[in-house]
C-alpha cells in the first residue's frame, strides 16, 4: 500500500491566486474548516503579475458608470457568447468585492477626493479600473494572502494535485504531493474548489508562468465535469518580443491607457485603419479625440488601441504579415510620444508605469520615455474553462467548484482587461461560500483506497523509466511548438487536424517519458506528471475551434473569417465520453431575461 | 542576427546531507539572463535540477539566489552584465535551511508574518463604509507595499545569516511590512512593543546591507527601519506621547 499523508478538510481550496484565496476566505466565514494547496509558495500565485487593474463600476470617476453599463460591455466584449447571469453578477457584485479590499487594507490610487481612481482600459467605456500603477495584482494578492493568514485556513504550498477523487458522483478528495520531499498526500473533503487558471503553458508564446498547465481544467474533465468555450483562448496583442529570452512577457495595456499609440515600421498609426462596426460609435475619429479621452475628457470617445484585444491582436498580426512589422517581427508601442502633449512626460510614465518601465529598461536596455516598445501578440489568458452554475459555480460533478480563471462564462469570446481580478474576487467569494454551505449540508464521502494505490503508482512510473527514456521538456516542448504554430491566432481546419495527429503522437511519447534523480523537488518529475493536464487541454481547445466554424472573439479562423449567427446561439462543450473519448456538444445558450436584454439594447 | 557564444555556469548541486558545485557549459545568446540558462541547462543536461520560478519578470520574487556570490534574482540578471570569461557561480541562499539545489526553504518567513498583528482599520469615513485618503499618504506606503517577498534582504542580513538569530529577529522583510502596517493611513493597531521585544528591532545595526540587494529598491533602512526604530525610542522614553499619537491617528 502506498505511504500518504491524509488531511481532512469540510473545503478544499485548489490553487492560491485571487480566487482561490477568496474562495478559502469565504469558506472559512461561513464556518468550514479549509485547506487551500498550490502549487508553488503561497503569494506567488499569477495573480502577483496582474498589472493593469480590477474592473468595477465604483463610478469614482466617470459618474455616468454603473453596473448596467459594465454588464453591456462585458456581453459586447464577449461577444454575447457569456453566462449573462455571471455577467449580470459580476458587474453587481464587483464594486463591493473592491471596497472590500480596501478594508483589508489594500491601498489603490486615489482621486483628488481621496477615494479610490479608476483608469481607462480596452472595452470598458468608462475609467473603471481600480489600480495601484501597475502592480495591481501585487497588492490583490498580498491583501487576501495578509488576510487569509489569519481566518484559520490550513496552507499547503508546493502541494501538486494530480487527480480528484469520486464516490460515485460526487467529489470526495484529491490526491498529490509535496515538490520539496515528493511525499504524497490524500486529501479527503466534502466539497472542493478549484481555482488553479489556466493554460497558456500549451503555447511556445506565452504571458504564462510554468504553473498554468491546464490542471484544473484537465482535472475536472477526468472526474467527468463539463469544459466550456475551450476555443476561446486570449492572444495579448501587446507581449515582448526582444531579446528572445523575454519574448512573450506581458506589456500591461495599462500602456495604450496612458496614451500609448500602436505604429508599424512605416511611421504610421495603423489601428485607426479597421474599426469594427460595433464599436465605431464608441471609437475616436481622430488622434486628437483619442488624445483627450485617455486624458479624462468625459466627451471624447477613445481611441482605437483600445479596442478589444482580440481586435488588436490581428491588427498586429496583419501588419507583421503585410511586411509593416518592427525589425524582431513585432510593432511599435510608443509612450514616449506624449512628451508632445505633456512637459513632464518621463516622470509621468515612471510614476503610472513603474514596473513597465523598469522591465524594458532591465531586460532590454530599453528606457520607455525615450523609446518606441517593440511588441507581439501573446498567449495570455484562457476564456473558456469548467462549465459552473453561474450562481454557485458548482460544476455538473455535485460537490466540485471552480472559479476564477480557470472557470468558464463570464468572458464568453473575449475577456475585456480588468474583469479578470474582479472575477477572480466575485465567484471567489461566490464559490467559497457555496462550498461552505454544500458541505454543512453533506457529509464525507468515502475514498477508495485501492483507487489512491494506482495513482500513487502512477505517479512514480517516470522514475522507473529513468533518465534514458523520454525527456519530458521535449515532449512539452514540442507540443507548445504545436499549439502556437496550428491552433494559435489564426486556425485553419487542416492545420487543426493536423494538430490533433501530433497531440495523439505526443501522448504516445508522454506515456514513455522518464526522469532521473530522486523524488525531492525534482522539476524533470514534475514536467512528466503536467504533460497528461497539457495534452488534454490542447486536445480540448483543438477540437472546439475544429467545431466552431466562424470567427468570433478570441477564435478566428481563416477558413471561416466571418461572423456567423448560426453559431452565435450555442457554446461548445467537452466532456469524456464513456468509452474515454472526447465527446463535444453544441448547447443552446438559454435565453436571456427581458430586464437584461433592455439593458443591452439601451447601451448599444 | 543573434550573437552566440559558450559559457560555464557553475551550479551548486546537493541537499541538506551535502553536495558541491556541477559546472554546466551551454551556449548562451544576446538578451539571457540567469535564469534562462538555468532553463536551458535542466532542459539539456539536468532534468532534475531544482529551482524555483514563476513570473521571469520580477514580480514575484520567487527565483532568488546567490549569483557570482551576490543575492539576486536569476530572472533579472542579465548575462551581459557578468564577466562570462569566467563560469558564472549559481548557488542557493545562505540564511535558509536548503532543500535541494537551488531550493531552500524559506517557511520561517511565513511563521514570521503570522507572527505579526494584521491590519486594523479605523472606523469608516463615509456612511457607506468606504475611506477617504489622500494620495500622498498612499505614496508614503506605496515604497513599502512594492515588496515581492523574494527575501534577498533576509538573505544578507548579517543578523540571520551569520548568527541565525532567527527566533529573535524578523529581518528587514518583516520590519518593512511592520513599516507599511504602521505607516498605513487607516491603520490603529499598535505594534511596537512587540517590535522591541519579540521582533528584536535592536539587533539590526543599520549596515544598508539590506537596501543594496533589494530587487525593487525599496529604501528598507531609511525609510522603513529607522523611522521604526525612532517610534520604538519615543515609545519607552514617553509613554503619554504615545496615547497621543494613537489617538491622533485614529481620528485624522
Ligand atoms: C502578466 C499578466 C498580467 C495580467 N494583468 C491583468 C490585469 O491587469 N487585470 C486583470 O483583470 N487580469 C490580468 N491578468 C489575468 C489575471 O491575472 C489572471 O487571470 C488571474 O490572476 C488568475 O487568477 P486565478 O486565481 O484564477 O489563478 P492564479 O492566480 O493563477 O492561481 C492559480 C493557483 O492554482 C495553483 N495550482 C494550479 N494547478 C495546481 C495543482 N495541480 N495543484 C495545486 N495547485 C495548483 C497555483 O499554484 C496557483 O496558486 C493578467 C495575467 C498575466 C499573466
Ligand atoms: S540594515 Fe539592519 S536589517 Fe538591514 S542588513 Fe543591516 S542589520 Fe540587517
Ligand atoms: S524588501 Fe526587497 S529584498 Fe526584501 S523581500 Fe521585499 S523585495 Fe525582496
Ligand atoms: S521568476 Fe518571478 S521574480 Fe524571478
Amino acid at each position: 500500500m502506498a505511504d500518504y499523508q491524509t488531511h481532512e478538510h469540510d473545503v478544499l481550496v485548489i490553487g492560491a491566486g485571487g480566487a482561490g484565496l477568496r474562495a478559502a476566505i469565504e469558506a472559512a466565514a461561513g464556518g468550514a474548516s479549509v485547506g487551500l494547496v498550490c502549487k508553488s509558495l503561497l503569494g506567488k500565485a499569477h495573480t502577483v503579475m496582474a498589472e493593469g487593474g480590477v474592473a468595477a463600476s465604483l463610478a469614482n470617476v466617470d459618474d455616468r458608470d454603473n453596473w448596467k453599463v459594465h454588464f453591456a460591455d462585458t456581453m459586447r466584449g464577449g461577444q454575447y457568447m457569456n453566462n449573462w447571469r455571471m455577467a449580470e453578477l459580476h458587474a453587481k457584485e464587483a464594486p463591493d468585492r473592491v471596497r472590500e479590499l480596501e478594508a483589508w487594507g489594500a491601498l489603490f490610487d486615489r482621486t483628488a477626493d481621496g477615494r479610490i481612481l479608476q483608469r481607462n482600459f480596452g472595452g470598458h467605456k468608462y475609467p473603471r479600473l481600480a489600480h495601484v500603477g501597475d502592480r495591481t495584482g501585487l497588492e490583490m494578492i498580498r491583501t487576501l494572502q495578509d488576510h487569509g493568514v489569519h481566518q484559520g485556513i490550513d496552507v499547503h504550498m508546493e502541494v501538486t494535485v494530480v487527480t480528484l477523487l469520486k464516490d460515485g458522483d460526487r467529489v470526495a478528495g484529491a490526491f498529490g504531493y509535496d515538490r520539496e520531499r515528493g511525499r504524497f498526500r490524500l486529501f479527503r473533503a466534502k466539497a472542493i474548489v478549484l481555482a488553479t487558471g489556466g493554460i497558456g503553458r500549451a503555447f511556445r508564446i506565452t504571458s504564462n508562468s510554468w504553473e498554468y498547465t491546464g490542471d484544473g481544467q484537465s482535472l475536472a474533465y477526468h472526474a467527468g465535469a463539463e469544459l466550456k468555450d475551450m476555443e476561446f483562448v486570449q492572444f495579448h496583442p501587446t507581449g515582448m518580443v526582444w531579446p528572445p529570452s523575454v519574448r512573450g512577457i506581458l506589456v500591461t495595456e495599462g500602456v495604450r491607457g496612458e496614451g500609448g499609440i500602436l505604429v508599424n515600421s512605416e511611421g504610421k498609426r495603423f489601428m485607426f485603419d479597421d474599426i469594427p462596426e460595433n464599436y465605431r460609435s464608441q471609437t475616436a475619429d481622430t488622434p486628437e479625440e483619442g488624445w483627450r479621452y485617455v486624458q479624462g475628457d468625459k466627451d471624447a470617445r477613445r481611441p482605437p488601441e483600445l479596442l478589444t484585444r482580440d481586435h488588436v491582436a490581428r491588427c498586429i498580426m496583419r501588419e507583421v504579415r503585410e511586411g509593416r512589422g518592427s525589425p524582431h517581427g513585432g510593432v511599435f508601442l510608443d509612450i514616449a510620444w506624449i512628451k508632445e502633449k505633456l512637459p513632464n512626460a518621463a516622470e509621468v510614465i515612471r510614476k503610472k508605469l513603474p514596473s513597465m518601465y523598469h522591465q524594458f529598461k532591465q531586460l532590454a536596455d530599453i528606457d520607455i520615455t525615450t523609446t518606441p516598445m517593440e511588441v507581439g501578440p501573446t498567449t495570455h489568458y484562457a476564456m473558456g474553462g469548467v462549465n459552473v452554475d453561474g450562481d454557485t459555480q458548482m460544476s455538473s460533478v455535485p460537490g466540485l467548484f471552480a472559479a476564477g480563471e480557470v472557470a468558464a462564462g463570464l468572458h464568453g469570446a473575449n475577456r475585456l482587461g480588468g474583469n479578470s481580478l474582479s472575477d477572480l474576487l466575485v465567484f471567489g467569494q461566490r464559490a467559497g461560500h457555496h462550498a461552505a454551505v454544500w458541505a454543512a449540508s453533506h457529509s464525507a464521502g468515502t475514498v477508495d483506497r485501492a483507487e489512491v494505490d494506482q495513482w500513487a503508482t502512477r505517479t512514480l512510473e517516470p522514475f522507473e523509466r529513468g533518465a534514458s527514456a523520454e525527456a519530458p521538456y521535449q515532449v512539452q516542448h514540442d507540443l507548445q511548438d504545436s499549439m502556437q504554430d496550428l491552433v494559435g491566432i489564426v486556425r485553419t481546419e487542416s492545420d487543426m487536424q493536423t494538430a490533433l495527429e501530433r497531440i495523439a503522437q505526443l501522448r504516445v511519447r508522454a506515456g514513455r517519458t522518464g526522469t532521473g534523480g530522486n523524488r525531492e523537488y525534482n522539476p524533470g518529475w514534475h514536467t512528466a506528471l503536467d504533460l497528461d493536464n497539457l495534452l488534454t487541454v490542447s486536445e480540448a481547445i483543438t477540437r472546439s475551434a475544429l467545431e466552431r466554424k466562424e470567427s468570433r472573439g478570441g477564435h478566428f479562423r481563416d477558413d471561416y473569417p466571418s461572423k456567423d449567427d448560426a453559431f452565435a446561439s450555442f457554446n461548445i462543450l467537452v466532456r469524456k465520453g464513456a468509452d474515454g473519448a472526447m465527446q463535444l456538444e453544441r448547447r443552446p445558450i438559454p435565453q436571456m431575461t427581458a430586464e437584461l436584454a433592455t439593458i443591452i439594447e439601451e447601451n448599444r | 542576427m543573434q550573437q552566440e557564444t559558450q559559457a560555464t555556469f557553475r551550479i551548486w548541486r546537493g541537499d541538506a546531507s551535502g553536495g558541491g558545485f556541477a559546472d554546466y557549459p551551454t551556449t548562451v545568446s544576446e538578451g539571457m539572463v540567469v535564469l534562462d540558462a538555468v532553463h536551458q541547462i535542466q532542459a539539456e543536461q539536468a532534468n532534475d535540477l531544482a529551482v524555483r520560478w514563476n513570473c521571469k519578470a520580477g514580480k514575484c520574487g520567487s527565483c532568488s539566489a546567490e549569483i557570482n556570490g551576490k543575492p539576486r534574482l536569476m530572472c533579472m540578471t542579465r548575462l551581459n552584465e557578468l564577466d562570462m570569461s569566467q563560469p558564472v557561480t549559481v548557488e542557493p541562499m545562505k540564511a535558509f535551511p536548503l532543500v535541494r539545489d537551488l531550493v531552500t526553504d524559506v517557511s520561517w518567513n511565513y511563521r514570521v508574518k503570522q507572527g505579526i498583528k494584521p491590519f486594523k482599520p479605523r472606523e469608516p469615513d463615509a456612511p457607506d463604509g468606504t475611506w477617504r485618503i489622500a494620495q500622498s499618504d498612499v505614496d508614503r506606503v506605496q515604497e513599502f507595499r512594492k515588496c515581492i517577498e523574494c527575501y534577498l534582504c533576509q538573505d544578507v542580513c548579517h543578523v540571520l545569516r551569520d548568527h541565525q538569530k532567527h527566533d529573535e529577529f524578523i529581518g528587514p522583510r518583516y520590519l518593512v511590512y511592520a513599516a507599511a502596517l504602521e505607516m498605513h493611513p487607516l491603520d490603529t493597531e499598535d505594534r511596537i512593543p512587540e517590535l522591541r521585544q519579540a521582533h528584536g528591532i535592536g539587533y539590526c545595526n543599520i549596515t544598508k546591507c539590506c537596501t543594496a540587494v533589494c530587487p525593487e529598491h525599496i529604501t528598507i533602512t531609511d525609510n522603513a527601519i529607522i523611522p521604526l526604530k525612532e517610534r520604538v525610542v519615543d515609545d519607552a522614553f514617553d509613554p503619554v506621547g504615545k496615547l497621543v499619537k494613537i489617538f491622533s491617528r485614529r481620528h485624522t
